[in-house]
């Protein structure tokens, strides 16, 4: 399982129109698109020193599917030339269901992309637009059609659940539709509304209220019964893998403090043990590459001890636990974890201590328990 | 002969007795443009914040009057609080007149008239001031007409300013001049001088604030404390500018600083008579009171291996705060600490803040306690401060606990609510006067215990910050008490347990559960809280499980965030402490004496 060969995220940071759950960086300027590009071929060739070789690469965002087939095309090839790629690597880019045609997947094919990451959200029309999202759930069912005779033989999608308006039988339907077309990999985000959000702002005004903690725990703990029923590994808190095989392999290097490097405005990147992310606004980034210099905009350097706060936080979070010999040293540990496993929250698996589902839903607590 | 006056400035909060000051100080000269500031006065962070001041100053100001005299006028400032209200009655001894500041738009609040009272108890000359006259707000008329009526001054003696702007801080220098007769006493009498406050300097030992009434004094004098019996040669003495400035003597009638040898403020007691030494016959100045910490509790570091630096810190604290008393204790819960004495409430509050900020001691502190003593079966006495010493209930032959007499100045509209106050709090005999058309004074009895946390706060809050409070401690007296347990998930709290009235037991236990439930978060298991007495159950609450607390995204790479999450909270879980599986937050242990808001 062990994959020490870094990764490398590309952050496409542009929309069509921005929903109301997401925080993520991304701008509605399309015209600067061609800019934003160049410029990430100048962030490339200077990264080139420090990295070299990619495991995995991974094309988010923003909308990476409302890139040109062309653009695209360009894009990659462009990093293909600067960096080299582990055969057999992983190549995710995330698509928006209104953006996929059969012309789109043929050159994803092409290019080498063999991971489509589809963001759903929801089969209920009428919940995707209370989301903000511009598709509806027939094109998010013509895509998945779409994406299956084009070849692609590892495909994700991405849900939403537990929002207001959002009923448990209309969760469940929209899982057990997504389940006919059985992908390898299901994201499944539990609604936490963050204040830099429009929903946040609604939240604030009293114009929606968020679901109460029970109805969530409740949708929680039946989509993970469902899923796992139905053939999957709830690997991490919200995902699903059909199979060792077809976990995100990119997003695991994050979980297990592996090396990376993000490309694109806001992206971070971690060199062990040095972490940094680059400027957020799409103007300052290129600017600053016009000029030369790396489009910077904070790094930290983490001590032992970070490192080790950080391996057991992500760890948590994830069924391959934390290595116990790390907690040992910690105060109290023989009787926090008495207390784990008295509570189900976590057990001790082959030397490591491994969460349960109760304690997928614990995961922001438990590691606070080891600090000191 | 010298031109010399000694004066205060007194005032109800927030009329700018603190603003006057500034100017006053400005106007003198002694400070540049460049290092003023406000509030120059209160050296701490926690007077500037408060808007208080704990630690009182005093400042000589030079000034050349219209008449062209060079005078030095003292002004001795004062600290603003009931609990230090016997420091405020020593430095208004040390003065001949005060300047009473009246707020152009607010008139005469409560604090006016107790502070008008407590200068004329030392019959002193009264410069009535009216401030802030610069308020679109201002009504001068108003405040004159409520002078006249409430405080019987004549109003044609106001001086209107505002310090604010700067204006009519002449005719208040004038005033002080004309109007504030100049220090008796004959220097060639023996040496009587009145310790009014002491501070502490980390190179030279205690540095005592002091009025000379008679006699003079000079370097090298061996001088006598009478109430302590000590001898000291002085090394040192001067006048207070903004800092000290060393002079060669002092004699009757100044006010100055003397440095003697002595290491702690605690080796001084305000309100003590300094003589020579070689002086038996001398009589102390009158109103000498040794005071004695009314409210205990305990505190314990967060950390259990942080003893030793907290027991440093005491130590080093005690050197500037004469009034704290403490000594080790421990607690089964909290480990050990210390159990210490405090002259009230607010003394407590600025002690742990000033404990925190300025000794970065992190502290758990217990629910303020008063002390209690009980007659035994066997016919002997105990007294205890700390509610773990509560004795076996079936050998007590009968338990006191002490009283207060309490002295509150409201306008007539509050008299119902505040007498409701009163009586929930166990007050009794309530005496009532009329000191001043629509105001009323009321003198009432009640248990210490009963105004020890909030007793203030609500009061200010039911006469909308109208109401003044004073006190004295009058004597025990029979109460039946019982200890109130509290357990946490089934284990007791020791630290929790508190001494409660027993026909009002119930009634608290129930009111502590439900504080405890606020206090403590939400974990991850369910916790039950209950009040217990001699190990019968009288009340319970429960806190319900967390169900969940889990962020659904973590990847884009930025495990930064959270882990400064994590970190902020592993910070912030320091300030909590374990019981059993249980994290209580230190402001659970202080809360449970607070009554909620009716």
């Amino acid at each position: 399982m062990n994959e020490p060969s870094p990764g490398l995220y590309v952050h496409v940071p542009f929309c069509k129109s921005k929903c109301n759950y997401c925080g993520f960086y991304s701008s509605t300027g399309l015209e600067a698109i061609d800019d934003w590009l160049g410029s990430l071929r100048e962030e490339a060739a200077l990264n080139s020193v420090e990295f070299e070789t990619f495991g995995t690469l991974y094309i988010g965002g923003g909308t990476p599917s409302l890139l040109s087939e062309r653009r695209f095309a360009k894009m990659v090839e462009y990093l293909r030339s600067v960096y080299r790629f582990l055969p057999g690597a992983e190549i995710t880019i995330e698509v928006n269901p209104d953006d996929i045609t059969p012309n789109k997947l043929k050159s994803y094919k092409e290019t080498g992309v063999n991971r489509i990451s589809l963001g759903v959200q929801s089969l209920n029309d009428r919940q995707l637009s209370f989301l903000g999202r511009r598709h509806r759930s027939a094109d998010a069912l013509r895509a998945l059609d779409v994406i299956h005779e084009s070849g692609f033989s590892n495909v994700g999608v991405d849900l939403i659940y537990g929002f207001e308006g959002q009923s448990a039988s209309s969760w469940k339907k929209t899982l057990s539709s997504i389940l006919e077309f059985m992908p390898e990999h299901i994201s499944c985000y539990l609604m936490s509304i963050e204040p830099c959000t429009r929903f946040g702002g609604m939240v604030s005004d009293g114009l929606i209220k968020e679901t109460g903690e029970d109805l969530q725990v409740e949708l929680y703990i039946d989509t993970s019964e469902i899923l796992s029923s139905a053939g999957y590994i709830h690997y991490e808190v919200s995902n699903f893998s059909l199979g060792d095989e077809f976990v995100s392999r990119h997003n695991s290097k994050y979980w297990r403090h592996v090396d990376y490097l993000g490309l694109g405005p806001s992206a971070h990147s971690f060199l062990k043990p040095r972490r940094w992310w680059n400027v957020r606004s799409v103007d300052d980034y290129c600017r600053m590459l016009g000029d030369g210099k790396k489009p910077l905009g904070g790094q930290e350097v983490l001590s032992d001890r970070q490192l080790e706060n950080e391996s057991i936080l992500l760890g948590m979070r994830t069924r391959e636990g934390v290595d116990i010999e790390q907690l040992r040293n910690r105060p109290e540990w023989e009787r926090i974890l008495e207390s784990l496993e008295r509570g189900s929250l976590a057990e001790v698996v082959g030397g490591r201590l491994i969460p349960t589902l109760k304690g997928y839903l614990f995961a922001d607590s438990l590691p606070l328990l080891f600090m000191d | 002969m010298k031109h010399v006056r000694n004066f205060s400035i007194v005032a109800h909060i927030d009329h700018g007795k603190s603003t006057l000051a500034d100017r006053l100080i400005q106007h003198a000269g002694l400070v540049s443009e460049r290092d003023f500031h406000d509030q120059l006065l209160d050296n701490m962070d926690i007077e500037r914040e408060r808007g208080i001041t704990i630690k009182s100053q005093t400042v000589c100001l030079p000034y050349k009057s219209k008449s062209g005299i060079d005078y030095m006028l003292d002004l001795i400032d004062t600290p603003g609080h009931v609990d230090f209200s016997y420091e405020v009655s020593r430095a208004l001894a040390s003065c001949e007149g005060v300047l009473l500041l009246i707020d152009a738009a607010q008139g005469v609040e409560a604090q006016t008239h107790a502070n008008l009272y407590a200068a004329l108890e030392q019959d002193l000359t009264i410069v009535p001031v009216i401030n802030k006259i610069d308020l679109p707000t201002a009504n001068i008329d108003l405040t004159k007409k409520q002078m006249e009526l409430e405080l019987g001054l004549d109003p044609d003696d106001a001086i209107l300013c505002s310090a604010k702007e700067g204006e009519g801080i002449e005719d208040i220098l004038e005033a002080i001049v004309h109007r504030i007769p100049p220090p008796g006493g004959d220097p060639d009498k023996p040496l009587t001088a009145l310790i009014f406050d002491a501070q502490y300097d980390p190179f030279r030992g205690a540095v005592i604030s002091c009025r000379l009434f008679d006699g003079s004094v000079k370097a090298g004098d061996s001088v006598r404390l009478i109430s302590t019996d000590t001898v000291y040669a002085v090394e040192e003495l001067g006048i207070f500018q903004m800092n000290r400035e060393k002079r060669k003597s002092l004699s009757a009638g100044d006010v100055g600083y003397l440095i003697a040898g002595i290491k702690t403020v605690s080796d001084t007691r305000i309100g003590d008579t300094i003589v020579m030494a070689d002086d038996s016959t001398a009589i102390p100045l009158p109103g000498f009171k040794d005071v004695k910490p009314v409210v205990f509790s305990s505190i314990y570091p967060i950390d259990r291996d942080d003893n030793a630096s907290l027991a440093d810190a005491l130590e080093r604290y005690r050197l500037n705060d004469a009034a704290l008393v403490f000594q080790r204790d421990s607690s089964v819960a909290l480990g050990h600490g210390f159990r210490c004495g405090f002259l009230g409430l607010l003394h407590l509050e600025i002690f742990q803040e000033r404990l925190e900020r300025e000794f970065g001691q992190s502290i758990i502190m217990t629910s303020p306690s008063v002390r209690y003593t009980f007659e035994l079966k066997s016919g002997e006495t105990i007294t205890i401060d700390n509610p773990e010493f509560y004795p076996d209930p079936t050998t007590i032959e009968q338990s006191m606990e002490p009283y207060i007499r309490a002295n509150i100045l409201i306008p007539e509209r509050y008299m119902g609510p505040v007498m409701k106050l009163c009586l929930d709090r166990r007050g009794v005999n309530p005496h009532f006067s009329y000191p001043t058309r629509g105001r009323i004074e009321v003198i009432v009895e009640l248990p210490l215990a009963e105004v020890i946390y909030d007793f203030y706060d609500r009061l200010k809050t039911i006469t909308q910050g109208y109401g003044s409070f004073d006190y004295e401690l009058i004597e025990d007296r029979k109460s039946d008490l019982v200890k109130l347990d509290l357990l946490v998930n089934g284990e007791r709290v020791d630290a929790l347990s508190t001494i409660v009235f027993k026909d009002r037991s119930r009634a608290r236990a129930v009111q502590i559960c439900e504080r405890l439930k606020e206090e403590i978060p939400r974990q991850m298991f369910k916790i039950a809280i209950q009040g217990a007495i001699g190990g019968r159950i009288i009340a319970r609450s429960t806190i319900t499980a967390r169900r969940k607390d889990v962020t659904a995204k973590c990847y884009g790479g930025d495990i930064t965030r959270k882990r400064k999450l994590l970190e902020k909270q592993a910070r912030g879980k320091k300030r909590m402490k374990m019981v059993g599986q249980v994290m209580i937050p230190q402001s659970a242990f202080v809360s449970v004496l607070k009554t909620k808001d009716e």
